[in-house]
């Protein structure tokens, strides 16, 4: 069964076996506005934890998306290339930026669960 | 309202507040012998206007000037005839004035000036995208190495022993303080260095020049392909713009980011700056770009306008992630080089090219039949090097008191190498004359 898990950089980590699939969550892309670009990492690229490894532009800013684990790239969105916009549409869904083989799963042991990142999002205010 | 900021009152209360005297107090830490008096020995004393014109003109006229006396330095720099109209343009009020556009969308003019650049750079390197233009050739190269890095997430980059070694200086301290390595061919006098066995999986890049700092013209074709095959990036660096009326474009050749000093076309020697650094790479590329980049698009009108593009890239957005730390460009020298180039049309350079390679044929051949004199190049553009029967500096100077400029003793840029103190770099631009290469032959003759 797949577990989410979410950072305090406002990624979201949905894990299936021993990959972890990486995105933004809604808070963050309501806060980019229009997505315009997003650049993924290479596959077999080797990320460590907390690594700037996939970049997110919009009109507003660029921001880096942090691996909130190890591990090893095995695929990239190649989709948001040409549809950058899936990030704003449906950041859990479509708008996935990249899946790593993770390393260490107790290394996500140090994230939020859904109910902690809803409660942090509030307090943000 | 009076502009004066400060009144006596002012620096009293200031003054007061830190316990100081007078301003004189603020530098009592300075040694009295490193301060200056009210006088300053060898000097005279303040003069009036017409005076001080008068000594300066008559030091100016000790220079030996390249518009006065035949003149046949390059080496990054060159004399080429620059048409008053471009002087006329880049003066006229509404250019002169523009500096990078900080609230472009109102200074239409500027960007739309600067896009006809940045087309004309891509269509001159053969490649897909340019920049706005970088303060020089030099730094720009230096900014190609950290692009490279960035892309390809290492930190080696094999520097040409055919790049000018000013470039190559930049390249170095920038890899001090950036913290990459910069492995350094030694200097290719020859023209036949082969770089293709360096490249290994740590290499970023590879840097080369062309025509090189010896005037030797290469096709890079191979290296590209070695370079990709590496998972590296090739730089080429043209220093002589004017070339690439003649030569097959780097694009062509498969380079991934060029670089090239725009000096020749439309700006003047200048004491070397401010000249304009071109900078274009390919598409997939872009975002990594460094400098500022205008784009094309329509309103809401649909009509067409120039827009500050990929600024995301940029310091003021993106802080200390940004691509670079260059939040300008060479405006007024990219405006002289786009009214220049745009004078000359494609033909009209093209023409300009064959000329430059005219002369400097002519003067290769005069120079390489005197006695002892040896020329190292088996191609060359406008520019070539000489090997003399002795160290070409103190021939140089000996030419120089003979009222000729008679090209650059490669040890002034080299120095402590013996392997180049015999050397001596050439160029003949469209401005050499038989007046002036007759003169240099002769005296050359003298001086051997």
């Amino acid at each position: 069964m797949a577990v989410t898990k979410y950072s305090q950089e406002h990624e979201w980590i949905r894990v299936e076996g021993e990959v972890g699939t990486i995105g933004i969550t809604q808070y963050a892309q309501e806060q980019l506005g229009d997505v315009v670009f997003v650049e993924v990492p290479a596959v077999g690229r080797k990320v460590a934890k907390g690594e700037a490894c996939a970049v997110v532009e919009s009109v507003k800013a660029a921001s880096d998306i942090y691996a909130p684990a190890s591990g090893e790239v095995v695929e990239g969105n190649a989709a948001l290339a040409d549809t950058p916009g899936d990030v704003n549409a449906e950041p859990t869904g479509k708008g996935w930026f990249f899946k790593l083989k993770l390393a260490d799963k107790a290394e996500l042991d140090g994230l939020m669960d859904e109910a902690a990142y809803e409660a942090f999002v509030k307090s943000l205010g | 309202m009076r502009y004066l900021p400060l009144t006596d009152a002012d620096r009293r209360e200031m003054l007061s507040v830190i316990g100081a005297k007078s301003v004189d107090d603020l530098f009592k830490d300075v040694p009295a012998s490193a301060r200056l008096g009210a006088k300053v020995a060898g000097l005279p004393d303040h003069q009036g206007e017409l005076e001080v014109e008068r000594a300066f003109q008559a030091f100016a006229a000790k220079n030996v000037s390249p518009g006065t006396a035949p003149f046949f330095i390059g080496a990054g720099a060159y004399r080429h005839h620059v048409p008053s109209t471009v002087d006329y343009m880049i003066q006229r009020g509404e250019f002169l004035t523009s500096y990078t556009p900080y609230q472009p969308e109102i200074t239409q003019g500027t960007l739309q000036y600067l896009f006809e650049f940045q087309t004309q750079v891509t269509l001159l390197t053969g490649m897909e995208v340019a920049n706005a233009s970088m303060y020089d050739g030099s730094t720009g190269t230096a900014e190609a190495v950290l692009m490279a890095n960035r892309i390809t997430r290492r930190h080696k980059a094999l520097i040409s022993g055919g790049l000018h070694p000013q470039y190559r200086s930049i390249i170095e301290t920038t890899a001090k303080w950036e913290g990459f390595k910069a492995v350094l061919s030694k200097a290719d006098a020859e023209g036949l260095e082969d770089l293709i066995a360096s490249v290994d999986k740590d290499t970023s890049c590879v840097v080369v020049q062309n025509p090189s700092f010896f005037g030797h013209v290469r096709d890079f074709t191979k290296l590209a392909e070695a370079c990709h095959a590496a998972g590296a990036l090739l730089i080429v660096v043209v220093t002589e713009v004017v070339s690439l009326g003649l030569l097959k474009p780097p694009g062509d050749m498969g380079a991934d980011i060029v670089v090239c000093e725009g000096q020749s076309i439309g700006n003047g020697l200048g004491f070397g700056g401010p000249y304009v650094g071109l900078f274009a790479t390919r598409d997939k590329y872009m975002r990594q770009m460094p400098g500022r980049l205008v784009g094309e698009t329509v309103d809401a009108d649909g009509k067409r306008g120039f827009v500050l593009t990929l600024s995301t890239r940029e310091q003021h957005i993106r802080r200390e992630k940004a691509t670079s730390n260059i939040c300008t460009n060479a405006g007024l020298c990219a405006l002289a080089f786009t009214v220049h180039l745009t004078l000359l049309g494609e033909a009209g350079f093209t023409r300009l090219s064959e000329l430059n390679h005219a002369k400097a044929s002519q003067l290769a051949d005069k120079v390489s039949a005197i006695a002892g004199v040896k020329l190292l190049n088996d191609s060359f553009f406008n520019e070539f090097t000489v090997k003399l029967p002795k160290p070409a500096a103190p021939v140089v100077e000996a030419l120089a008191a003979k009222g000729i400029l008679g090209g650059l003793p490669v040890s002034r840029l080299i120095p402590n190498d013996p392997s180049v103190e015999n050397l001596l770099l050439l160029a003949a631009t469209e401005t050499a004359t038989d007046m002036g290469m007759d003169p240099l032959v002769a005296a050359l003759k003298e001086v051997l």
